[in-house]
């Protein structure tokens, strides 16, 4: 049988990811870059392509809180954001991952204003790690679509029934265009069951729902959602596999791994930029270099073992992130650390922030870096962050 | 008319026997809740014409028939006082509680 392929952007890759998928509710509220994908969405409604409930929220705060509305009659629920409009949801984010509805989320990695700035870097999605949700990144545009259906199956998985937020680069992904493999519907179906819920509003069933909690019990429904989101890595890693058997395309669940095996030196990656990181990896590799990537797919829940068996190697590692918490290191970084510090592992670990407010990571940036890594190997002192590719002198 | 009381809550001892999320039986009582009350309705029910429009306005569900006679459930009422003054017949009257 010949495969559907269309050349088509990262936000059009998502909503047809989320048609397939069969949402009964979406509830979104346009953005850059995210437009793109609710316009595509909702064109498909007005059409009769896609049998379902179009919401023309008037805010973010209200598309989140219509999508758990919606899923708490029973409603698969789709909506879609981006940076300021994905922090006007936060509160609501916390609220249905507590809730436990498995809405799904496509969210456009968009720098975070002051200044203000649409482009993309990664500090919007990862202020947010501790809102409940699992979090995924992808790398392409037909990993984007392919996540979105697998996003539905993960979330609504009886044992996780937590929301998920899908992830790509704003502009890097959302508006390049690529030639991405469509699934057939058929198959979407026989991948991805109907939604159930045990948190539904029906008549023969009546239930006090999202109620208030005192001293004695909250402890106990953290501890609980804690769990549903470690229950995700087992769930995840089988879509993954249900995934390949069906489409025949891989992702490797929890982390994917590009020439790290030998590597003496490792960049550990969040997003799109893997793939160029690979291709210096290709060029350097040519020039007799042992290096490697790490690409973390998901922050939330964290692949620490996988992380701490595939850096066991190396001598030094960086982290490549488009992120910082002020006054201390981004996130991806402490993340890793931390998990590499529980097995003991103390080479030297440095953490490369950029990439800001859509500035481009080229493949020289990550020669650099790569090249960097190889000198602190060899003994060379170094400082931890490092904000590669200042426009500017510094006093440092 | 029927309404929920006041039920035993068996806590669970295991984490698998919480609900998914704060998401249960609706009217499951486990408590009362009346403590704030000062005054209390109370039905003369030789002027009631059970129209039941206090069962319409109590905003919270309190009222009742026991019997074939209207009632209020003092686990719940809060003495707010609004079936007395909804009451065509001036049948309910707000009487001061004996502390």
């Amino acid at each position: 049988m010949s495969k559907k392929r269309e050349f088509i952007s990262g936000d059009e890759a998502v909503a047809i990811g989320v048609k397939l998928s069969r949402p009964h509710v979406i509830a979104a509220y346009p953005i850059t870059p995210q437009t793109i994908t609710v316009e595509r969405l909702s064109e498909m409604v007005e059409r009769g392509e896609l049998n379902a409930e179009y919401m023309h929220v008037e805010s973010e705060h209200s598309a989140i809180s219509a999508a758990m509305g919606a899923s708490a009659v029973g409603a698969r629920t789709f909506t879609a954001s981006s940076s300021q409009g994905l922090l006007y949801m936060t509160e609501g984010l916390h609220y249905a991952s507590g809730g436990r509805f498995p809405v799904v989320m496509m969210n456009a990695n968009r720098s975070v204003a002051l200044p203000w700035s649409i482009y993309g870097d990664q500090r919007d999605s990862l202020s947010l790690l501790d809102s409940g949700w699992i979090q995924v990144y992808v790398e392409d545009a037909q990993e984007a679509l392919d996540m979105m259906i697998q996003a539905f199956r993960i979330a609504e998985h009886p044992d996780v029934l937590t929301p998920m937020m899908v992830n790509l680069d704003g502009f890097i992904l959302t508006h390049t265009y690529e030639i991405v493999e469509i699934p057939e519907q058929s198959q979407v179906d026989a991948f991805l069951p109907p939604f159930q819920t045990p948190n539904k509003m029906c008549f023969d069933n009546p239930k006090n729902m999202g109620f208030s909690s005192q001293p004695n019990d909250n402890t106990e429904f953290k501890y609980q959602q804690n769990l549903a989101v470690l229950n995700a890595v087992k769930v995840l890693e089988q879509a993954d596999t249900d995934f390949a058997a069906m489409f025949g395309r891989k992702y490797n669940g929890m982390v994917d791994e590009y020439q790290s095996a030998d590597a003496e030196v490792l960049l550990v990656t969040l997003g799109s930029v893997t793939g160029t990181v690979r291709d210096v990896v290709d060029e350097m590799r040519a020039e007799g270099h042992k290096v490697g990537v790490i690409k973390i797919r998901y922050m939330r829940p964290f692949p620490e073992e996988q992380l701490q068996n595939l850096t066991a190697g190396a001598k030094a590692i960086g982290v490549l992130e488009k992120d910082i918490s002020f006054g201390y290191e981004g996130t991806v970084y402490t993340n890793v650390n931390s998990a590499l510090a529980k097995v003991g592992n103390t080479v030297p670990k440095l953490n490369f922030v950029g990439g800001l407010g859509g500035r481009d990571v080229s493949k020289a940036d990550i020669r650099n870096m790569f090249l960097k890594l190889q000198r602190v190997a060899a003994g060379e002192a170094y400082k931890t962050v490092d904000f590669f590719n200042l426009n500017v002198e510094t006093n440092e | 008319m029927s309404r929920p009381v006041k039920q035993n809550f068996i806590r669970p001892t295991h984490i698998e026997g919480f609900p998914v999320g704060p998401q249960f039986t609706a009217g499951h009582l486990a408590d009362t809740n009346a403590g704030w009350r000062t005054f209390r309705p109370v039905v003369n029910h030789d002027t009631c014409i059970y129209c039941l429009r206090c069962y319409l306005v109590c905003p919270d569900g309190t009222i009742f028939k026991d019997n074939g006679k209207i009632a209020v459930d003092y686990d719940y009422c809060k003495g707010c006082g609004v079936c007395a003054h909804e009451c065509p017949k001036n049948a309910i009257e707000m009487v001061k509680e004996q502390l």
